[in-house]
């Protein structure tokens, strides 16, 4: 019988190396679904602020949902329908039936939902400019993508960046919610190592730590980060 | 046009809402009575309070709230199962339930998140609305619960009905283990019926519906708490 420091400890009967495959997975996920999510994100919003009318509707509709919607049952809804969806897609098409791969779905699935959250803060990070700032770059002869770099995305950001790394915490932990469907993240595999070793209390608690641990080092990096992208505005005190 | 399992499974259906708000109100109330705690706590002059209701917050909103649910569902679960004197008492039947796991889980994550909006609110009241209160002879108790909570709750209305949506879709995760909610309830039809995803689609209507009423609750809550303003 291995005691409860070799169960967590990286020995042949440790689970502390799949434990740290798993966490690695985590990050994977979680940093793949916030760049799927940031994209989706600052596309949503620019629909919301100028799209012609239904489309401008039809991404509200998305955001409504997505957020009104439990991110459990979004998981499951989308990677059931998902993987339906494209099977028979693949079968149409003359292919054979395949297996989705768990995190690349998780990812996409993680990243809709957060997509949904993101739009919201770019939105109002984007109405947030004030309009002559906008208009004195269109003086200058910016206009288009142009624009956008070097004029409203430096402005909106300092204004985005605290929802989003709020963002960032809330899809690590959301993460988790993956493991349901079987993929093999940090929690899917803390699950595995309670159920074999009968230790429920001792891979909860650490997983527990591990993302603890990861919720620590981001809000320290995000606050480094939001002094950098601040440097541009005025102190206030 | 209605297809035929929504019929034979309304009343499992039915149940699993039930359920549903269940959670979500005793979650609510306790978890609301936890968080004015939590946040006086977290503002306290002692540093031994505050420091400790720090490290509440911070570890309960550090970490999944499905890990959580584990913690106290399998983890305390299977320690209270160790010891034949709680096996034996009364108390077991509930023990056994994850349901009052799940309602514990809430209460706890409430406790941490409202907890520290409500501190928020309780720091953004006017200092000189508390001056106020003293000047009338108000003991400190007094002007804290006729003055600074109810002033921040006016405030903090549209925040916490926010969190009220968050906890409603946190309540879903009590199909994880084996709690018939809405959710899990939709999972029962899904097997029995080898359905994939139709059940899910219903039950996804019925939460966006839920949300659209707490919003309008809140947003009911709010104009009456506004008193209406004069014109000058």
């Amino acid at each position: 019988m291995p005691t409860m420091f070799e169960m967590i400890g990286f020995s042949e009967q440790g689970w502390g190396a799949a434990l740290l495959k798993g966490l690695w997975m985590t990050l994977q996920i979680s940093a793949g679904a916030f760049v799927v999510g940031l994209i989706v994100g600052l596309v949503v919003a620019c629909l919301k602020l100028g799209a012609p009318k239904p489309v401008a509707a039809l991404a509200r509709g998305y955001t409504t949902l997505f957020r009104a919607v439990p991110e459990l049952l979004m998981i499951l809804l989308l990677y059931y329908v998902g993987s339906m969806l494209l099977n028979s897609l693949m079968e149409s098409m003359g292919y054979d039936v395949v297996n989705v791969s768990g995190p690349l779905a998780a990812i996409l699935v993680l990243g809709l939902v957060q997509g949904a959250y993101a739009s919201e803060i770019f939105r109002a990070a984007i109405l947030a400019i004030p309009y002559g700032q906008i208009e004195a770059a269109k003086a200058f002869g910016l206009h288009g993508f142009g624009l956008f770099r070097r004029v409203t995305l430096p402005i909106m950001a300092p204004y985005a960046m605290a929802g989003m790394a709020n963002l960032w915490i809330n899809l690590i932990k959301d993460s988790a919610l993956i493991s349901v469907v079987g993929t093999n993240e940090l929690l899917y595999t803390a699950k595995q190592a309670a159920g074999s070793t009968r230790q429920y209390l001792l891979f909860y608690l650490t997983a527990a730590a591990l993302y603890y641990v990861v919720t620590l080092v981001s809000n320290y990096l995000s606050g480094r980060l939001e002094r950098r992208i601040r440097r541009w505005m005025p102190v206030v005190d | 046009m209605i297809p035929a399992w929504t019929v034979e499974y309304a009343s499992l259906l039915g149940r699993g809402l039930l359920t549903t708000l269940e959670i979500l109100l005793i979650s609510t109330v306790f978890g609301f009575v936890l968080a004015v705690l939590v946040a006086l706590a977290r503002i306290s002059k002692n540093t031994l309070i505050a420091k400790v209701s720090l490290f509440y917050t911070s570890v309960t909103r550090g970490t999944p709230l499905l890990i959580q649910i584990y913690i106290f569902y399998y983890g305390l679960g299977s320690l209270f199962a160790q010891f034949p004197l709680i096996r034996g008492s009364f108390l077991w039947p509930y023990l056994r339930d994850g349901y009052w796991y799940i309602v514990f889980a809430l209460v706890v994550s409430v406790g941490a998140y409202v907890g520290e909006v409500i501190r928020g609110g309780l720091l953004a009241v006017p200092k000189g609305e508390m001056e106020a209160a003293s000047a009338f002879g108000m003991t400190p108790r007094q002007s804290l619960l006729r003055v600074r909570l109810p002033r921040a709750l006016r405030l903090l209305l549209p925040t916490l009905a926010g969190e009220t949506v968050m906890l409603l879709k946190s309540t879903a995760l009590a199909s994880t283990i084996a709690v018939v909610d809405l959710l899990g309830a939709a999972n029962v039809v899904r097997a029995q019926t080898l359905q994939v995803y139709e059940p899910l689609l219903l039950v996804a209507g019925v939460y966006v519906c839920l949300t659209f009423l707490i919003e309008a609750l809140f947003a009911f809550a709010e104009r009456r708490g506004t008193p209406v303003r004069r014109s000058a």
